[in-house]
């Protein structure tokens, strides 16, 4: 029997798997190059410690190590105090993508997406050949277990090397290890500059680093305070794309396309629900899966048509301008520092909130481009700087204003660090490596208004303190122009030069308060 | 000599009192008169700007002033010892390379440019109530003259008829300047040195019997107290010619009623017979010159604004009615506009006819 082409066709087809996919598209994943490679798994294991921490309410203690094996391979290891991971989800946290808590929710949290660790420890199995190894204990009298884990790529399921019960001196908490091929470096876009960006934001965190030149860095806790408790929303109709509704309408366990609305959304009551099912000419009470496509699109189009409020912003957790500067005083030291919380706003349905910190002088580069620090939900983004709202927003403002140096749309000049965090329930990234956030008009207003609030009391520090330097500068003239003075009268009136002298030094001590005060006595006219 | 004792003394009675201050252990200062609009008083009598009696307080241990009063005493103590007492004259660039040095120990100057050292020679003037020319202090000489006078000048007769395309060089200080003779019947002042040389060239002053002076821009003091010596001594009628321009307009004002910055010296340099010969709004059409105007910028027009409101010129009807027809026409004109009508058309034409007609704005 001759095949037809389409049979011929269909015999070669076949599944791919997530795993074999992430094989051939590394690069979407920020795992493109070595030293990317190395600082997405840093990353994404600390990520998930502070995020179990935040989680558990527990005061994060976390010990970051970086060991490096040869020129080109290095072992990654962090180790938590949080709550631990139960025995059967760990393989499958680690080692099965996209499985995992955070996908299908509106909450602002460090991940935003399930990708996350597996996909280093796939990245390491494929550079080394090794497993990853986890640790894990939930409580001081359960056991610690240890497992050595390698992903299935074919079928996407976690593949047990060992699985034992193991001596661990800590009472509660996750180790994992992960060795791969990556580059060490130092500077900007370092693992050293991550963790640094780490503490600053969660002044709440105890972190040791060892980095890969087995130096040691404490970076202490400077508040007891946890974060505030993010809440997860339910989308807003602005913010719902047409395939997530399809997928939504589908899943529903609501009995009409009335209740469909009004329970899978948030600030849809009954009333907005009716008229967006008159809108799209729609029965309220409809099966929500019997709905046709061309239906579903005429609900889509209504949704957004239809006036509803904004969603709740109270889910959001910003650092706080406090907490903000404690955290920058303690890694950056500086003269002046000032931070601006926004109040929450919203972009396409979803909430968002700005807050934005400078710090200035001190031991910060004079002549350099400023430091700009960008964060989305309590992770520094590294990579992408060029193409990042966040970018955009401050090369756009006008620095000169606020005492820095700037020619033109550049980021400008002079001895400061600029941070500016967003915290969303979604942070809009422009690609999986989640290095820099998208361009919404929304968000870049927003931005601008924060760092320019910071800038306006800049420019009064930097005013007042030149002014100050200047003032001291001329008073200690005084000492110089004496004997000029003198010497003038003197030839002037033939009166003694040393007599004058004398005379002058005398009132130079008696008018030092008022000259330090700042006004002569006959300043004014 | 007797005259340089008088300057020398003046000097050294600012010096006394400041070194007295200095003795009580008190904050040493110098008392200035202010020279600005706002301490100029137009004196309707006498139709002159007189200085006012605001004064300010110049102290040395005040951080905005210091530098300035060491300015202050330093060159007092330089004009004294430099040119007085030795009787000589300087330039008001050479005070300022005398003054001009490097506080020692530091990166501060006395002075950095020379406006600073002339500002200091002009309130050294208002202080001591003595010109700049009895301080022994010279200016540029920016100005020439021909025409039928002759005169003295340090020793040497000169007959300015017979001075070529250049004339006489006018120079810095003219009070000691004598007239030997003049035949002349008016003088004719422009702002123009090309107009002058266009004149010359025509001998318009020997077909006509007068004197021919101009300076570029400004006019120098030099050049007002020769010109009012002339009026006042020799009766001659003093005519101006200057640009249909806010600018031509003070220049103006300036030698009839004195200047803002000098208000202090206007005695010696006014001369309230002035006559304003042109260019005037009424030129523009009498000799065709719209297709040579010039369309007023920002400059111009926020300048006609401000003349138009001084106190010498509020109160002038025929002054203020020129301003406005050329804010109306919202142009200027210069005086070789009329250039357009023939090279020696402002010799053979407009001038005779001005000066017969007696066309004049006071």
């Amino acid at each position: 029997m001759v095949k037809t082409k389409a049979e011929e066709f269909a015999s070669q087809q076949k599944e791919i798997s997530v795993s074999e996919f992430f094989l051939k598209n590394r690069h979407l994943l920020g795992f493109d190059n070595p030293s990317r490679a190395l600082m997405m798994t840093v990353k994404e294991a600390v990520d998930n410690s502070l995020d179990a921490c935040n989680e558990a309410k527990i005061l994060p203690e976390l010990m970051i190590e970086v060991i490096k094996i040869t020129e080109n391979r290095f072992k990654v290891i962090v180790e938590d105090n949080g709550p631990g991971i139960v025995n059967e989800q760990i393989p499958r946290i680690f080692a099965k993508l996209l499985y995992g808590s955070k996908f299908h929710h509106l909450r602002q949290n460090r991940g935003q997406q399930g990708i996350g660790i597996s996909a280093s420890v796939l990245y390491s199995q494929l550079t080394t050949g090794k497993p990853s190894v986890i640790i894990s204990r939930i409580a001081p009298k359960k056991p610690a277990h240890y497992y050595e884990l390698n992903i299935d790529t074919k079928r996407n399921e976690p593949h047990i090397i060992t699985d034992k019960i193991v001596e661990w001196k800590k009472d509660q908490g996750t180790k994992i290890e992960i060795e791969l091929e990556g580059r060490y470096q130092k500077g900007k876009q370092s693992v050293d500059e991550y963790i640094k960006q780490t503490a600053i934001v969660n002044p709440q965190a105890q972190i040791t680093y060892i980095n890969a030149d087995k130096e040691k860095v404490k970076y202490d806790r400077v508040t007891e305070e946890l974060p505030k408790e993010t809440k997860e929303i339910k989308p807003h109709p602005y913010g719902v794309e047409l395939g997530n509704l399809m997928s939504m309408l589908k899943d529903t366990k609501a009995r009409t396309l009335k209740s469909f609305l009004t329970t899978e959304f948030s600030r849809i009551g009954s009333g907005t629900a009716k008229e967006m099912c008159r809108l799209a000419k729609l029965d309220t009470s409809i099966k929500p899966n019997k709905l046709a496509h061309q239906e579903i699109e005429n609900l889509f189009k209504a949704m957004q048509e239809v006036k509803v409020i904004a969603p709740p912003t109270d889910c959001l957790s910003a650092i706080g301008s406090q907490l903000l500067e404690k955290g920058l005083k303690k890694e950056i030291k500086a003269d002046f520092y000032v931070t601006t919380t926004r109040s929450p706003v919203v972009y396409r349905g979803f909430p968002f909130q700005i807050e934005a910190a400078i710090a200035y002088g001190g031991e910060l580069e004079k002549e350099a481009p400023i430091r700009l620090m960008r964060l989305a939900n309590r992770v520094p983004l590294i990579f992408q700087q060029s193409g990042c709202a966040i970018t955009e927003a401050i090369t756009e403002t006008s620095w000169k204003l606020y005492g820095l140096q700037q020619s033109g749309d550049n980021i400008p000049v002079g001895p400061a660090t600029v941070l500016v965090h967003m915290a969303s329930v979604w942070v809009p990234f422009t690609s999986e490596s989640k290095e820099s956030i998208a361009h919404y008009p929304e968000i870049i207003k927003e931005i601008k208004l924060a760092v320019q609030d910071c800038g306006r009391k800049l420019s009064i520090y930097i005013h007042k303190h030149i002014k100050a330097a200047e003032q001291r500068d001329k008073i200690n003239l005084f000492e110089k122009y004496i004997p000029e003075l003198a010497n003038a009268l003197s030839s002037l009136t033939g009166a003694k030069k040393e007599i004058l002298n004398k005379k002058l030094q005398g009132l130079l001590k008696k008018e030092l308060p008022t000259l330090e005060a700042g006004n002569g006595e006959n300043g004014k006219k | 000599m007797a005259k340089n004792n008088k300057s020398a003394e003046s000097l050294k009675e600012l010096g006394e009192k400041v070194v007295k201050d200095i003795e009580k252990n008190k904050n040493p200062n110098v008392i200035v008169p202010i020279r600005a609009l706002s301490n100029v008083l137009f004196n309707e009598k006498t139709k002159t700007l007189e200085l006012g009696d605001k004064t300010s307080t110049r102290s040395f241990f005040d951080i905005r002033q210091a530098k300035k009063f060491l300015q202050t005493i330093e060159v007092a103590s330089i004009l004294k010892k430099e040119l007085l007492d030795t009787n000589k004259h300087e330039h008001l660039r050479g005070v300022f390379y005398i003054t001009k040095r490097t506080i020692p120990g530091t990166n501060v100057n006395i002075v950095d440019e020379q406006s600073e050292s002339d500002e200091i020679i002009e309130d050294l003037e208002v202080i001591t109530g003595l010109s700049r020319e009895e301080l022994h202090v010279s200016a540029n000489k920016m100005g020439s003259m021909v025409g039928s006078i002759t005169l003295v000048d340090s020793g040497d007769t000169i007959d300015c008829s017979k001075l070529g395309k250049g004339g006489y060089s006018i120079p810095s200080i003219t009070d000691e300047l004598t007239f030997k003779k003049v035949d002349a019947k008016y003088v004719l002042y422009m702002e123009k040195a090309a107009i002058f040389e266009r004149l010359n060239e025509d001998k318009f002053w020997r077909k006509n019997n007068c004197i021919l002076v101009t300076s570029q821009g400004q006019t120098t003091r030099g050049i007002r107290r020769l010109l009012q010596r002339l009026a006042e001594e020799k009766k001659l009628p003093i005519y101006v010619l200057t640009d249909f321009d806010p600018w031509g307009f003070y220049i103006y004002s300036v030698i009839k009623y004195g200047s803002i910055a000098l208000a202090h010296a206007s005695e010696r340099l006014t001369i309230p017979g002035v006559k304003f010969l042109g260019i005037a709004a009424e030129d523009i059409t009498k000799y065709d010159l719209k297709k040579h105007l010039i369309k007023l910028n920002e400059q111009d027009t926020s300048r006609i604004k401000q003349v138009s409101e001084y106190k010498w010129f509020k109160d002038n009807k025929a002054w203020q009615r020129q301003l406005k027809m050329m804010k109306e026409l919202g142009a200027k004109a210069e005086i070789q506009a009329l250039s357009s009508r023939g090279v020696s058309f402002i010799s053979d034409v407009y001038l005779p006819d001005k000066i017969r007609n007696k066309s004049f704005l006071d």
